[in-house]
């Protein structure tokens, strides 16, 4: 016990959770945005796939890092906007169109992968992105090494919330945004297209999660490997349910998730030997379904999420 | 643009639906072919051949849709009531496991009750993985498609610790697997070579069961009656939230039987790749049969031979073997906008 508790405070320990976190922050906020304007993303695991997948083999084809990232977030903006043109326009059942672009998105993802890399026994590795340290702040004690000599797409992960918290909260955009996913009808007597927002917001939340696989490709490890995402776009959803649609909240029950994930991997090599490693992979899913039981009195749901909005129909 | 309700929908329409779905996604995946370098009709040509060319392929093709029947059934009872269950993977596992657990050894019974009570505790362990998420839906309000999809990875993580550990085969030769299902457990084969067993009878079997119970029994109409409109069935005095528990129940239980006919049908032992995605397919059978438990038969051999006959037609022409995973994915979508099309139409206002 006092090993776990000696983790704490190693600097090793808060550098892997912070690199663990921003693919959650990036899938999290993706899936807040979509879900505060009334949509149900349930495609963000095959979303982040194809992210994940797109970013590197950009990258691997020759193309830059940024250009790879840029290109993720247009290709998950593309998913994004099929899942609105489904659910928004067509208003067909968001949980079932959810799942049917993840099994498109992951399933294609892994049929370009293996067209363009046929023979590829071992995956091939491209450069992720480097270390970026930060002058003088990378120096200081454990803060320096778990928060200031990270790779730069982890910086974006963390200005990420403030951005998104900014403009869902203080801009006229991030209003429509809300009050999408409250009240359209209101959103409609303003003369704002309702389902103008929505798709965008869908889209824009779809480009974040895309950057968020791709994240993981390009910045946590340098390969493309098939079932990678393994499960960290539901755990984002639970999150966000978690985070009560809050910005704020979502990083923190993010930097939870992964402090914990951070510690199993830990935890493993000290205690592996009495508890097998399957129970610690296991705790993650299992606080994710604790983590909404926990908040499920609390929550406060948009009031439109999963409501469809048909113009000129009267409630 | 503005969606209208169709005044009136023929059968023919609403019918021909999954078709015109079928066709969108095999048009989809013909691009995907074409890029791949290969001829479209002759790779179609060798899919049809691949699962059904050859007695061996068809028998082939109908072992691959037992699971599917099963997982396909377990989705459309709970699509219909509304209740996402996306779990159907890991009820699967949960079968799997009850069947090892009982089939290889604690018990020995005559063989037709031993299959009897695997197929029985099978369900019972499927419907009781359930049992948190419906009850967290109905007493809660969590939403039910994330709890039974992350479930899917806590079971995997189950069977992976006890077939590494406790329950590991010693004579699989370090190999992770669990002991053999005894003989008295083992399905009979229907025919004398091939895989085919028992299972496809107990599939269509249940798919009938389950059509008649939706079609005649109280119970059935209360299922459809909560999917429909929840607010409307509670009115008329159904107990809505009684009704959603027992249709998780049915549906955990359809799928768990899935594991099952795998472990003691198919396979004779529980292995971590007992299922290829049954669980998830089987959404795609559901939703390509329009949840009618009938049609539930005919989608899951369909989906199965799309399965079987790209595994032929990959190795003939070198195309990557995820074209099937991908014309599942596609269908999926498209039979929601057929089946909506048939239902609506778009008028576009200038």
């Amino acid at each position: 016990m006092s090993d776990l508790f000696e983790i704490l405070f190693t600097a090793g320990f808060w550098a892997a959770t912070i690199r663990i976190v921003s693919p959650l922050i990036f899938g999290t906020l993706g899936e807040l945005i979509c879900e505060r304007a009334g949509v149900l993303n349930l495609g963000i695991e095959g979303i982040m796939t194809v992210g994940a997948m797109a970013g590197w083999m950009w990258v691997y084809q020759g193309g830059d890092l940024w250009t790879g990232v840029i290109f993720a977030a247009c290709v998950g903006a593309l998913f994004g906007l099929l899942h609105a043109i489904f659910t928004v326009h067509l208003c067909l059942s968001q949980h079932v169109t959810g799942i049917g672009i993840t099994l498109f998105g992951s399933s294609l993802s892994y049929f370009i992968y293996r067209m363009l890399l046929p023979d590829a026994t071992t995956p091939p590795k491209i450069e992720p992105f480097e270390p970026l340290l930060i002058p003088w702040f990378s120096e200081l004690p454990i803060v320096g090494e778990a928060l200031f000599s990270q790779t730069a797409l982890t910086y974006l992960a963390l200005l990420t919330v403030p951005v998104v918290w900014y403009v869902l909260f203080r801009t006229p955009v991030g209003l429509a945004v809300r009050m999408s996913g409250e009240n359209p009808v209101a959103v409609e007597a303003q003369g704002i297209n309702v389902l103008a927002v929505r798709t965008g917001a869908v889209m824009v939340g779809s480009a974040l999660m895309a950057v968020g696989g791709a994240f993981i490709t390009m910045s946590w490890f340098d390969a493309f490997y098939f079932g990678m995402i393994n499960g960290r776009g539901w755990i984002c959803v639970a999150l966000v349910i978690f985070a009560s649609w809050q910005p704020g909240k979502a990083l923190l029950g993010a930097l939870l998730f992964a402090g914990l994930e951070a510690m199993q991997v830990r935890a493993q090599q000290s205690a592996g030997a009495i508890i097998p490693y399957q129970f610690f992979l296991m705790l993650p899913y299992i606080m994710s379904i604790v983590a909404m039981i926990v908040m499920a009195r609390k929550t406060k749901y948009p009031q439109a999420l999963l409501v469809p909005f048909r113009r000129g129909e009267r409630v | 643009m503005v969606i209208e309700p169709r005044q009136s929908v023929s059968i023919w329409r609403a019918g021909l639906a999954p078709v015109w779905a079928i066709l969108a996604s095999m048009a989809i995946c013909a691009v995907l072919i074409a890029w791949a370098g290969a001829s479209v009709p002759n790779a179609y040509a060798l899919l049809i051949k691949g699962a059904f060319g050859s007695a061996f392929a068809i028998k082939e093709t109908l072992t691959r849709s037992i699971p599917l029947i099963f997982t396909g059934l377990a989705v459309s009872v709970a699509f219909r009531a509304k209740f996402y269950n996306i779990g159907a993977e890991g009820q699967l596992y949960a079968g799997a496991l009850a069947a090892t657990f009982f089939g290889t050894g604690l018990i020995t019974l005559p063989p037709a009750l031993m299959i009897l009570l695997l197929i029985l505790t099978g369900a019972i362990a499927g419907g009781a993985l359930l049992i948190v998420p419906v009850l967290l839906k109905t007493h809660l309000k969590v939403d039910e498609v994330v709890t039974t999809l992350l479930l899917n990875f806590v079971v995997l993580l189950l069977v992976s610790y006890l077939i590494e550990g406790p329950w590991k085969d010693p004579m699989s030769l370090g190999w992770p697997q669990a002991a053999s299902i005894i003989d008295e457990g083992v399905f009979p084969l229907l025919l004398e070579k091939g895989r085919l067993h028992l299972g496809l009878i107990i599939a269509i079997l249940f798919a009938i069961l389950v059509w008649l119970m939706m079609r005649f029994t109280v119970l059935g109409y209360e299922i459809r009656a909560v999917g429909y409109n929840a607010k409307a069935a509670e009115f008329a005095g159904i107990n809505v939230n009684r009704t959603v528990i027992i249709t998780a129940l049915i549906s955990g239980g359809l799928a768990g039987i899935a594991g099952v006919s795998e472990t003691a049908g198919l396979k004779g032992y529980l292995t971590l790749d007992l299922s290829p995605g049954f669980g998830y397919t089987g959404i795609a059978v559901a939703m390509l049969a329009q949840l009618n438990p009938l049609a539930v038969i005919p989608a899951a051999i369909f989906l199965s031979a799309v399965y079987v006959g790209s595994d032929a037609m990959s190795r003939a022409v070198n195309i990557p073997t995820y074209i099937a995973d991908v014309l599942v994915g596609v269908s999926v979508l498209a039979v929601l906008c057929s089946v909506m099309l048939s239902q609506y139409r778009i008028r576009w206002l200038k």
